[in-house]
C-alpha cells in the first residue's frame, strides 16, 4: 500500500517539487575570500575517469594561480537535462554549465542563459572559431549566449575485422547507402548473430539518427517559412532514407532481429565483434575502446554514406542567467583559458599522449571546432602528437571537410522524439506504410515547430 | 434560564449537576495533556504530509496553469497549458495506451493471483516455502526486474524464444512488435507484483469459517460450485477493494515501458505517466506536464474517492 501511496503523488510530486525549490532559491552573491570573484563551474570529470579528472584538477589550479584574482570551483558532472531545471529551480546550477548542441536553442528560448554577447567580443580567438558553431548559441537576434568546446560530424563507424572477414576492403568503406546495403548483407550472411547495419530507434536517439540519414541525402528535417518553421522531410528524400531501413531490415535481414536499440546497446554489439557498421560520430571509438575493451586498429570511421550532408553536434558552455557580470567575465575567461587557447594546444595534446590517451581523432582532446590559421595550428599538433592509426579515420576526414554540415533543428529533442516512432514502425513492422508514417510524423513535427519562437 | 422543555428535563434520570462536573474546557485540556505525546506526533506527521504531500500536489495544481522558466516569475496561461495536450497527437494514444494497459493487468493482474491465492490455500504441506515463492518478485527493485525481463524478451538470443524454438513452437518478436509489447509488459507487471495481491487474497480466504465448506461439501459441492457459493461471496470485498487499488496503481505505470521500450514501437507503449515525464524532463515543459499530472489526478481520483466509500461501508 506504502508503494501505492508513493507512486499515486510521483506524478504530482515530481513536478511541483521543483517550483518548492524556487521558493528556497536565493540567488545569493557569492564572493570569495580576499575579494576574489567566486565562479562554480560544470565539466569536472568523475574520479572513475582518473586520468581526465587529473588534467582538468590541474588546469584549475594553473588558471586560479594565472588568474589570483578569480576562485573557481568546479562541480563534478556534465549535463543532465533531467535536473537541469531542479537546480535552476532550486538556485543551485552553476555559474558556468555545460550544454549539448541539442539544448542551446530552448534554453534561450526559455531565458535560463545569460547573454554573453558583449563579453565574448573581447575574448580573444572568438573570431576563429566555425561561425556555424556560434550561431548554434545565438538567437534570433544574432545575440550569443554561449561557447562551443567541441564539435563533430556524424559519420559511418566499422568494424575492419568483419570487413576483411566478408570479403570488404576496410581502406575502403562504403561512401553511399547502396553500398553500405550490399556491405551489411555480405557481413550479416557471416552468420553466428552477426549483424550488418544497426540503427536507434528508442529514447529520441532514433529522430536523431533519422536526421542524420536524411542530411546525408541532402535533406532536411524542417524548413524556414517566413517567421514560423514547418517540417520538411515527407518527400522523397524521407522516403528514401525509410526505404533503405525497410530493405536492410525485412529484404536483406542484415539488421538482425533485436530493434529499440539505443547508444549503448549499439555499442554493446560493436564491442562484442558481432556488429559490422553504424552511423556514430568519433567520440564513440574511444568508448569502445575503453569500455569494451577493443583496438584503435579494428575500428575505422567513414564520412556519412551519400555525402550531400552531416549532422553537426557537439558541446559548449552557457552562464547561468543569475550570475552577475563579474561573474560572467570570470567564467568566460575560464572557458576561454581551459578550451579556446590555441597558446596551450601543444602542452595540452602532450599531457594527453604522455597519458596514453589517443590523440588524432576528430574528438577531444583535439575538437574540430577551428577555421584558418587557428585550424592550421591545431592540425599540425595533431600531427605530433598523433597515437591512433589516423588512416583508418581518413574517409571521414576528407569528407568532413567536404560536405555541408548541419545543426539540429529547432526543439531538437520533441521533433527527435516524434521521429523515434517512424523509426521503430519501419524497423519492427514489416508491413509499415512509409508514406503513411512520414504524413502522421509530419503533422506531430509541425505542432512541435508551431512553438517555436 | 426557563425553556419550554425545562419541565421534561425534570423527569428525566437524576443526572450530575453542571456545576459538579468538569467543564469542557477542562475536559478537552485533560484529554490533550493524557494524550500531548500522540498528539506531537500526529502533528509532526500533518507537518511531514503538507510539506512533502499536499504543497506539492496544490502547487502542481497552480503550476498546470501556468508558463514556468525558473529564472522569471510564472506567467498565468489559463487553460493554454490543457489545450496545448489535447493538440498533441500522443496525448489519446497515452491514454488509450494506458487504459488497455490498466485493462490487460486486470485481467491478468486480478485473476491469476487470486487463483493462486486459492491454491495456496488448498495446500495441506510446504505452505510457507509457496508462500515465500510466490512472494518473492516483489522483492526484486522495479529496474531490475525490467531489466531481467528486456533479456527473456530478446527476439534473438532471448529465453523465451529460445523455449519456444527448443520446442518447435513459433518464436515471437515480443517487445518489438507494436501487436504484442503492451501485451508483453502486462506479463511483466503481474509477475512483478502478484506476491503481494496473492497475500492479501490468502489472507481473505483464511477468514472464511472452515464450517461453511464443511457445509457446502456435504451438500455435494465440487471445488467450482465452493468457489462460486462460498469463497467469492466471502471475499467480495476484498476483491472490489483490490480491485480499486489495482486500477490505480496500473493507471501509473511508468517503469516498465520507460526501461523496456521507451514507448515504442510505434508509440505503442506510450503510456499517460511516459508522456508526462517526457514534458517534464525531456522537454522542459513544467507547466504541461503539471497540467498532464492533474488530469491523471482527477482520473485516478474518481477510483480513490470509490475506495474510500467502499471502505467506509464496510467498516
Amino acid at each position: 500500500m506504502q508503494s501505492l501511496r508513493i507512486r499515486r503523488t510521483l506524478a504530482v510530486a515530481a513536478v511541483a517539487c521543483l517550483a518548492t525549490a524556487t521558493a528556497c532559491s536565493s540567488g545569493t552573491e557569492e564572493k570569495a575570500a580576499g575579494g576574489k570573484v567566486k565562479v562554480t563551474i560544470t565539466g569536472q570529470p568523475p574520479q572513475t575517469q582518473a586520468f581526465e579528472r587529473q588534467v582538468f584538477d590541474k588546469d584549475v589550479a594553473e588558471f586560479e594561480a594565472s588568474h589570483p584574482d578569480i576562485d573557481l570551483e568546479p562541480h563534478e558532472g556534465f549535463m543532465d537535462p533531467k535536473t537541469f531545471s531542479a537546480k535552476l529551480a532550486g538556485g543551485q546550477l552553476e555559474d558556468v554549465y555545460y550544454v549539448y548542441f541539442t539544448d542551446p536553442a530552448q534554453i534561450i528560448a526559455r531565458r535560463q542563459a545569460a547573454d554573453i554577447t558583449e563579453v565574448a567580443k573581447t575574448l580573444p580567438h572568438i573570431n576563429d572559431i566555425q561561425p556555424q558553431l556560434l550561431d548554434n548559441f545565438r538567437d534570433a537576434n544574432g545575440k550569443l549566449y554561449g561557447l562551443p568546446t567541441a564539435n563533430y560530424s556524424m559519420g559511418l563507424l566499422y568494424s575492419r575485422p568483419l570487413f576483411t572477414k566478408a570479403g570488404l576492403d576496410p581502406d575502403n568503406p562504403p561512401k553511399t547507402w547502396d553500398e553500405v546495403r550490399a556491405a551489411a548483407k555480405k557481413i550479416a550472411a557471416l552468420g553466428n548473430g552477426t549483424v550488418g547495419y544497426a540503427d536507434y530507434s528508442k529514447n529520441n536517439q532514433g529522430g536523431w539518427h533519422m536526421t542524420s540519414w536524411l542530411y546525408s541525402l541532402g535533406g532536411q528535417i524542417a524548413r524556414k517559412d517566413g517567421d514560423s518553421w514547418k517540417a520538411d522531410f515527407n518527400n522523397d528524400k524521407g522516403k528514401a532514407a525509410l526505404n533503405y531501413l525497410r530493405q536492410m531490415r525485412w529484404e536483406d535481414d542484415s539488421m538482425g532481429s533485436k530493434q529499440l536499440l539505443e547508444a549503448q546497446d549499439v555499442q554493446r554489439m560493436m564491442g562484442a565483434g558481432q556488429l559490422g557498421m553504424y552511423m556514430a560520430a568519433p567520440d564513440n571509438v574511444p568508448v569502445l575502446v575503453k569500455q569494451f575493451n577493443g583496438k584503435y586498429e579494428d575500428y575505422g570511421l567513414a564520412g556519412l554514406p551519400g555525402s550531400q550532408g552531416t549532422l553537426l553536434g557537439g558541446e559548449g558552455y552557457m552562464v547561468n542567467p543569475k550570475a552577475s557580470p563579474e561573474k560572467i567575465k570570470a567564467g568566460l575567461t575560464w572557458i576561454q583559458w581551459k578550451f579556446l587557447n590555441p597558446d596551450r594546444f601543444d602542452p595540452y595534446v602532450k599531457t594527453f599522449a604522455d597519458g596514453k590517451q589517443p590523440v588524432g581523432l576528430p574528438a577531444p582532446p583535439t575538437p574540430d571546432i577551428w577555421q584558418g590559421a587557428v585550424r592550421e595550428q591545431q592540425e599540425q599538433v595533431k600531427l605530433k602528437y598523433q597515437n591512433v592509426p589516423a588512416a583508418n579515420y581518413k574517409s571521414y576526414m576528407d569528407t568532413a571537410t567536404k560536405i555541408k554540415g548541419s545543426i539540429e533543428p529547432p526543439n531538437a529533442q520533441q521533433i527527435y522524439a516524434a521521429l523515434d516512432s517512424v523509426m521503430q514502425a519501419v524497423l519492427t513492422d514489416k508491413d509499415a506504410n512509409i508514406d503513411q508514417l512520414l504524413a502522421s510524423a509530419e503533422s506531430k513535427v509541425n505542432s512541435v515547430l508551431a512553438q517555436v519562437k | 434560564m426557563s425553556s419550554p422543555r425545562s419541565s421534561s428535563v425534570l423527569e428525566r434520570p437524576a443526572v450530575t449537576p453542571r456545576a459538579a462536573r468538569p467543564s469542557a474546557n477542562l475536559r478537552l485540556r485533560r484529554k490533550i495533556k493524557e494524550n500531548l505525546t500522540a498528539y506531537g506526533l500526529l502533528c509532526a506527521a500533518l507537518a511531514c504530509f503538507a510539506i512533502f504531500s499536499w504543497y506539492p500536489i496544490v502547487r502542481g495544481v497552480l503550476l498546470s496553469f501556468q508558463q514556468v522558466d525558473f529564472v522569471n516569475d510564472p506567467s498565468w496561461v489559463g487553460f493554454g497549458n490543457f489545450t496545448k495536450l489535447f493538440e498533441d497527437p500522443l496525448f489519446g494514444v497515452a491514454w488509450r495506451n494506458t487504459l488497455l494497459f490498466t485493462g490487460l493487468a486486470l485481467v491478468f493482474g486480478f485473476f491469476v493471483p487470486f487463483l493462486t491465492a486459492v491454491l495456496l490455500n488448498e495446500l495441506r504441506h510446504a505452505k510457507a516455502y509457496f508462500r515465500l515463492v510466490v512472494y518473492l518478485p516483489v522483492m526484486l527493485p522495479p529496474v531490475v526486474t525490467a531489466l531481467m525481463w528486456k533479456w527473456f524478451y530478446d527476439p534473438g538470443s532471448g529465453l523465451f524464444n529460445q523455449g519456444l524454438d527448443a520446442v518447435g513452437l513459433p518464436t515471437s518478436q515480443w517487445l518489438d512488435s507494436s501487436t504484442t509489447a503492451m501485451l508483453s509488459l502486462v506479463f511483466v507487471s503481474t509477475w512483478a507484483n502478484m506476491g503481494s495481491t496473492t497475500l492479501i487474497y490468502l489472507a481473505a480466504l483464511q477468514t472464511i469459517p472452515g464450517e461453511l465448506y464443511e457445509a457446502a461439501e456435504l451438500d455435494g459441492a465440487g471445488m467450482w460450485k465452493r468457489l462460486r457459493h462460498v469463497t467469492f461471496p466471502q471475499t467480495r470485498f476484498v476483491l472490489l477493494v483490490l480491485l480499486l487499488l489495482q486500477v490505480v496503481a496500473t493507471m501509473q505505470v511508468f517503469t516498465e515501458p520507460y526501461v523496456m521500450t521507451g514507448g515504442g514501437p510505434d508509440d505503442s507503449t506510450v503510456t499517460v505517466l511516459l508522456l508526462l515525464y517526457r514534458y517534464a524532463f525531456v522537454y522542459n515543459d513544467f507547466g504541461s506536464a503539471s497540467a498532464m499530472s492533474v488530469l491523471l489526478f482527477v482520473a485516478l481520483g474518481v477510483f480513490s474517492a470509490m475506495y474510500v466509500r467502499l471502505t467506509k461501508e464496510a467498516s
